[in-house]
């Protein structure tokens, strides 16, 4: 027996390198070599979104295999997901088409080494996976073991392995730092002569720069500003941040003026809505609002929301493992008829994708209420609801991990707490995928298609 | 025309693939019935501008996808997905003779689709487009690394398959024109295939002393595969193009250190003394330089220097001692050397010797000498300059363009079937391997 010892060098696009050890012992003799099975993975280099077959081919026949899929993400954590398969009379395995038989997902699942992903056992609680350098990948193994097994992945070497890149940035789309009039953000341009349609993305209420769904959305020819409209220069975030925002988009040489959208989730939704009821100057053409509803007290101002919070924040439940549930909260402030925003005033296509089983916030009653203010006012041709079971509060991009309960520090209570959002993974990462794929249909047909050509002069 | 009329949206998908994956470019929200022309640009690694272009006409949804649509005229016609690379050719106003060659295959290729309206047939440089987009084509898959080899006196670069391995390895060898060429092992590896580029014209050993290299160079060659950690030593192949399989037919038949698993020979011939290395492999081309012959577009065909295939024995490497497969690539308008000659000669010794169930050609109708990885552009003729006499022609390679891709799509998949079968099955013929390297389809 000899034993080799070697460092591996994984090479990521940007040039930086992360490094891994793999200790194998090989028996020598030449003539019992039999070559290793081969993980082929294509494409290996795309974007978030895009799906990936994973084929394995080159194992004895009908065998119990297990495929692994590891990522070791920015914030130090490692990630990963497993399928138990048999490989076939060929000696091949084909996620796409195969069954897993246990793991972290079962059945037909092209992309369940991606989705299902969860922390690895030992790893800190209330993780969230995002990324924050847009401009490079994430990088995934994607690797396979021989028998059936559930644990102890790292600790052993793969029979074959396969490096993959997941982009949220396509190949010439622009970053550029936006720190004018006040707003911080990030604007992304897609490739090409431009100018393109606009979308102002909103996210949460923990605050901060995310660019990701931005960047996304610039791969798809939409010129996108990731806004951090919690930090400004103006005593009234978010709403002196949003309308700078949208004007800055509006004026942009790269964006269409009349045909800017908004993109939200959550408290970015909240937004959304508020903007497209209640404003003269910020009138988007469009707007996706993501699990949130049409609740804003009066006064209009941040400060006024957060006291409605700590109010009701005697409403706040914990379940079994002490996550806390804001629903309770939300429908508290929701039944106080003040708090509605009139959406009986909105004149844009609204698209309101909510998750049935979201903890955080009481979005699908909120959107039956809305949907009968709009219709009342003649506006319901206006709105398309789209729901999802078993989902929860934080519906992403398709094919990311699903977080049923992460670490929060709200802007309310600035505790540190976990807070539960909901869903459970298989049917929250079904609707991710099918709410992705109605997300930008809707927006590429209106903010593409409902373009005419003017005659000419 | 105003373009802020119009918004129509570009997309390329996949945005980065490696360069034997096909793509699927689609034009929306376009007028309906408008015309329009696709457009792709590419500035080689040596400041070369190439383009190819494309005229479609818009559905009555306004819209064009080149998988399905027919191009109407432009630098190829008809339904063809990947002709947008495949038929590009050196801008207007390029110096002549131009090849298109990845030098560094540590970036990628990067190609700007364009749409621009009209049927047009030239300067788009000074027209504004209607939309854009760039797509990246690369010769290494993530975690393939890069190794450059000068133990033995070797010039020489590893590409290892991303992974524990251990793997298959191959020795890769290109052609006259010399240089270390390391895509084609590049894009190997990205299969699962150790390749090994190695410079046997111009490595170092030879700039400073002056003197070829001789057969001992290549099974040092063979030694570091054999030997290396990651590499599996009984299952090596050898991969030869042009002046390459001069000698990789001969090490594969003569050597005693050589134990090769399979062996691929693109444009080949087993003509060459019998006796020697490269030497006396470039002397004897040296000797018959009378039979060139030049075109009348001043291009220079080699294919005679070989011809008639000898009937002495020590003018031609003896196949008929090969143990392992052959997988011979043969373009019938190959201008360069007789390949299908060779092909034919060498079926014949091997069928009088036994050992011709080892052998598989593939003969492609009006291919040329230089059959690359697929959707590479095809070169009917280059500018060449001969190692020994460093004279500066232009070669006639052969084959008419639409041909020549069609051979480099079909040879470079079914030769990775031959290398799949040959070097990782260990039941070789009973197993079949899927297509899933070659991409969206």
């Amino acid at each position: 027996m000899w034993s080799v010892h070697f460092a591996t060098q994984h090479l990521n696009a940007s040039g930086s390198t992360w490094l891994s050890e793999t200790k194998i012992s090989r028996r020598l003799s030449t003539m019992s070599w039999t070559a290793p099975p081969i993980v082929s993975v294509v494409p290996s280099r795309a974007l978030v979104d895009e799906k990936i077959k994973v084929v394995v081919e080159n194992l004895p026949p009908g065998s119990p295999v297990t495929l692994h899929s590891l990522h070791h993400s920015e914030d130090k954590d490692y990630w990963e997901a497993y399928g138990h398969y048999f490989s076939d009379h060929r000696g091949m395995v084909s996620v796409a088409e195969d069954l897993s038989f246990g793991g972290t997902y079962t059945g037909k699942e092209a992309m369940g080494l991606l989705w299902s992903m969860r922390p690895v056992p030992g790893s800190r609680q209330g993780l969230r996976l995002r990324k924050k350098d847009v401009c490079s990948p994430m990088l995934v193994n994607i690797s396979v073991h021989s028998g059936h097994i559930a644990e102890g992945f790292r600790q052993r070497p793969p029979l074959a392995s396969a490096l993959i890149e997941r982009w949220y940035m396509a190949p010439g789309v622009q970053r550029i730092s936006i720190k004018e009039r006040g707003v911080q953000g990030t604007l992304f341009i897609p490739p090409g002569p431009g100018p393109f349609p606009g979308l102002l993305d909103l996210w949460g209420g923990s605050g901060g720069l995310v660019e990701y769904r931005s960047s996304l959305m610039a791969s798809h020819g939409f010129t996108s500003l990731a806004l951090d409209y919690l930090s400004t220069d103006y005593e009234d975030p978010p709403f002196s941040s949003v309308e700078k925002a949208f004007a800055i988009l509006k004026g942009h040489p790269q964006v269409i003026p009349d045909r800017v959208g908004i993109f939200g989730l959550s408290f970015g939704s909240i937004l959304a809505i508020f903007f497209a009821a209640e404003s003269a100057t910020v009138k988007p053409f469009c707007c996706v609002c993501v699990n949130g509803n049409h609740i804003y007290p009066p006064g209009k101002s941040f400060k006024g929301m957060n006291q409605e919070l700590l109010k009701n924040f005697n409403k706040v439940r914990v379940d079994e493992n002490n996550h806390q549930i804001w629903r309770d909260m939300g429908r508290a402030i929701f039944h106080t008829p003040s708090n509605k925003l009139d959406v009986g005033k909105i004149n844009c296509p609204m698209l309101l994708v909510n998750g049935v089983d979201d903890q955080n916030w009481p979005t699908v009653e909120s959107s039956e209420d809305m949907a009968d203010r709009m219709n009342a006012a003649g506006k319901g041709h206006l709105l398309t609801r789209l729901e999802y079971p078993d989902t929860g509060h934080l519906i992403e991009p398709p094919f990311s991990p699903h977080f049923r309960a992460t670490n929060f520090t709200g802007w309310a209570t600035k505790e540190k707490v976990i807070l539960l959002w909901g869903g459970q993974t298989k049917p929250h990462s079904d609707a991710q995928e099918d709410s992705w794929r109605k997300i930008l249909a809707f927006l590429q047909h209106h903010l593409y298609s409902s373009l005419t050509p003017k005659a000419k002069m | 025309m105003d373009k802020t009329q119009y918004c129509m949206k570009l997309s390329v998908q996949p945005s980065r693939g490696l360069v034997d994956e096909k793509f699927t470019i689609l034009v929306q929200y376009a007028p309906p019935g408008f015309r329009l022309t696709i457009h792709a640009l590419h500035k080689s690694d040596d400041g070369h501008s190439w383009e190819a272009f494309a005229h479609y006409t818009t559905s009555a949804t306004g819209t064009v996808n080149v998988s399905e649509d027919p191009s109407l005229g432009g630098t190829y016609s008809g339904v063809e997905q990947m002709g947008l690379l495949w038929s590009l050719r050196p801008v207007p106003g390029s110096s002549p003779a131009l090849r298109l060659r990845k030098v560094n295959v540590q970036t990628p290729m990067e190609v700007t689709i364009s749409v621009y309206q009209g049927h047009q047939t030239e300067g788009f440089m000074d027209q504004v487009q209607l939309a854009g987009t760039v797509v990246e084509r690369w010769y290494m898959a993530p975690g393939v690394r890069r190794v450059p080899i000068t133990e033995g006196g070797l010039t020489a670069t590893l590409f290892l398959p991303s992974g524990p391995g251990p793997f298959p390895g191959l020795l890769d060898l290109w052609g006259g024109a010399g240089k270390l060429v390391e895509y084609r092992a590049a894009l190997l590896a990205s299969h699962g295939i150790a390749s090994l580029a190695l410079d046997y014209l111009t490595p170092k050993i030879t700039m400073e002393t002056g003197k070829m290299v001789t057969n001992d160079y290549f099974e040092t060659a063979y030694r570091v595969l054999e030997q290396h950690p990651q590499i599996i030593g009984s299952r090596i192949a050898m991969f030869g193009l042009s002046l390459g399989t001069s000698m990789t037919l001969k090490m594969a038949a003569y050597s005693k250190v050589m134990k090769l698993r399979c062996v691929v020979c693109v444009g080949a011939s087993h003509v060459q003394p019998v006796v020697g290395s490269v030497q006396e492999l470039l002397d004897y081309s040296q000797k018959n330089a009378g039979k060139t012959r030049i075109n009348e577009d001043n291009q220079v065909i080699y294919r005679n220097l070989m011809l008639p295939i000898p009937t002495d024995p020590a003018f031609k490497v003896d196949v008929g001692r090969l143990q392992c497969p052959l997988l011979l690539v043969v373009g019938e308008d190959d201008q360069n050397w007789p390949a299908y000659e060779a092909a034919m000669d060498m079926k014949d010794m091997m069928e009088r010797a036994g050992n011709s169930h080892l052998l598989t050609i593939l003969l492609y109708p009006n291919a040329g000498h230089l059959i690359e990885p697929p959707y590479s552009p095809h070169t009917r003729f280059g500018a060449f300059r001969t190692v020994n006499t460093r004279e500066k022609v232009v070669a006639l390679w052969g084959g008419e363009m639409v041909a020549h891709s069609r051979a480099q799509e079909d040879a470079w998949r079914k030769t990775l079937v031959f290398l799949r079968e040959h070097l990782y099955s260990t039941n070789p013929g009973a197993a079949s391997f899927s297509t899933n390297n070659q991409g969206n389809n």
